[in-house]
């Protein structure tokens, strides 16, 4: 790791005023961040640690309203009460990522604002329509992820939480890299007052994406057999050494129908 | 440079650190404490596990820094005194180990697990657990069992102690 300048603000206004300092960078969790300084693909010149403030921590419920403080980690999501109630399937996805001691120190924020394709989060952002809290601005999820770890957040901004209704169904299902344990597929599928969404992660060349066809099969019926013989194109699935395209086109069909399932179950 | 001050097994410790230290470099380095090991660096093995705050953490993916202000828990300050821990126990009677380099990690995330599961442990919650810790020896085989015997134990134990053990 290259030499660095640790700050850890005190509020989200100091993390802001910090940022400005030299190529700085966000530090919540550092699951990914700090990974990525030590074999030196990140180099940045400052580090604002934003994890202790405790105005990003933690999970309103309020009617159907949800809201996630951006600092509250991957453990905290997975096991909150309240959250378990209002979209379980949110709480399930967080009680997947990583590993137990990952999940103890990752964020929701830190994961959405990395954008990592193959990062679970972003699938369950987009299904569920949610809004993304910055310290500037609120942003829909649908304009926030811009392709491979890019996002709309411009330097310097800081997300300080999420929020979204809660959906009336919801799943998650992910098909992991047996290795790695990320997603080579993750299907999001969740039914909500705008009717039926569908976010995969990990699969598309661009990032996470919403598979309309199946969208479309399943505002007509919300039936995991709506989406036999129903495809996302093979054209735009990214293909490497764990999954060709066409395996992970096939495979966003069938998690799909396992998340509609579940929904319904 | 940063100063960093923090509790680790109980004792308060401080110390000026480059802002890059990392938080298991400055247990073995500057504390000397080497019982959390090293093993990929890349955050996946778990050799380097140690409990922040109570919570099971890789310090190998935390900085020193962010560690300031924290009590810390390494694998030295489980036993009390000449008494193993239960967990510790657990894995000397059903020889939870062969080489043993992972074993610090493991005890270490074998016990927050068992006090995030009062209600008792399954072998497949003990393996779904171990997601984050490698030991290319064992086959997992003995480390499991030794982790469902010391839940048992544990959940034994009179509260106030099992609270200490913890």
């Amino acid at each position: 790791m290259y030499s660095v300048n640790y700050h850890r603000a005190s509020s989200v206004a100091d993390a802001a005023k910090l940022m400005k300092s030299g190529d700085a960078k966000l530090l919540s969790g550092g699951m990914t961040l700090i990974p990525a300084m030590k074999t030196r693909l990140a180099a940045p010149s400052d580090l604002v640690d934003v994890s202790r403030i405790e105005a990003l921590k933690g999970v309103k419920v309020s009617g159907k309203t949800v809201t996630i403080g951006a600092a509250t980690t991957h453990f905290e999501v997975a096991n909150d009460e309240k959250l378990k109630k209002a979209c379980p399937a949110l709480a399930h996805l967080a009680s997947l990522i990583g590993d137990p001691a990952v999940r103890h120190r990752g964020t929701i924020g830190g994961s959405i604002a990395n954008n990592d394709p193959a990062a679970d989060y972003p699938a369950a952002m987009l299904a569920l329509g949610a809004t993304i809290v910055t310290n500037k601005r609120e942003i829909a999820a649908e304009k926030f992820f811009k392709g491979l770890f890019e996002t709309a957040l411009k330097d310097g901004e800081i997300v300080t939480a999420v929020t979204f209704a809660a959906p009336a169904q919801a799943a998650y299902e992910k098909f992991r890299n047996p290795a790695s344990r990320y997603a080579i597929v993750g299907v999001f599928v969740a039914k909500g007052k705008d009717g039926v969404r569908v976010a995969v992660t990990g699969a598309g060349d661009d990032g996470v994406f919403r598979a309309k066809p199946l969208e479309a099969a399943l505002a007509k019926n919300f039936n995991a057999s709506a989406l036999d013989g129903v495809k996302v194109p093979a054209s735009s699935m990214m293909s490497d050494i764990h999954a060709s395209a066409d395996y992970r086109a096939h495979l966003v069909t069938v998690m799909a129908k396992r998340a509609v399932s579940d929904a319904a179950g | 440079m940063s100063q960093v001050s923090l509790t680790v097994n109980g004792r308060q410790v401080s110390g000026a650190v480059e802002d890059r230290t990392l938080l298991v470099h400055f247990l073995r380095e500057h504390l000397g404490l080497t019982g959390t090991h090293v093993g990929c660096d890349t955050s996946q093995c778990g050799a380097c596990v140690v409990h922040v705050d109570g919570k099971a953490v890789k310090s190998c993916t935390m900085l020193a820094a962010q560690a300031s202000g924290s009590t810390v828990v390494t694998i030295e300050g489980l036993a009390d005194g000449a008494d193993l821990h239960p967990v510790q126990a657990a894995f000397k009677e059903h020889h939870g180990l062969q080489c043993g380099f992972c074993t610090p990690g493991m005890i270490m995330s074998a016990t927050d697990m068992i006090r995030r599961h009062p209600e008792g442990l399954d072998e497949a919650t003990v393996r779904a657990e171990l997601e984050g810790n490698i030991c290319r020896c064992t086959g997992y085989h003995n480390i499991v069992k030794a982790i469902l015997a010391a839940s048992k134990a544990m959940s034994k134990a009179p509260k106030g102690k099992a609270k200490k053990a913890a």
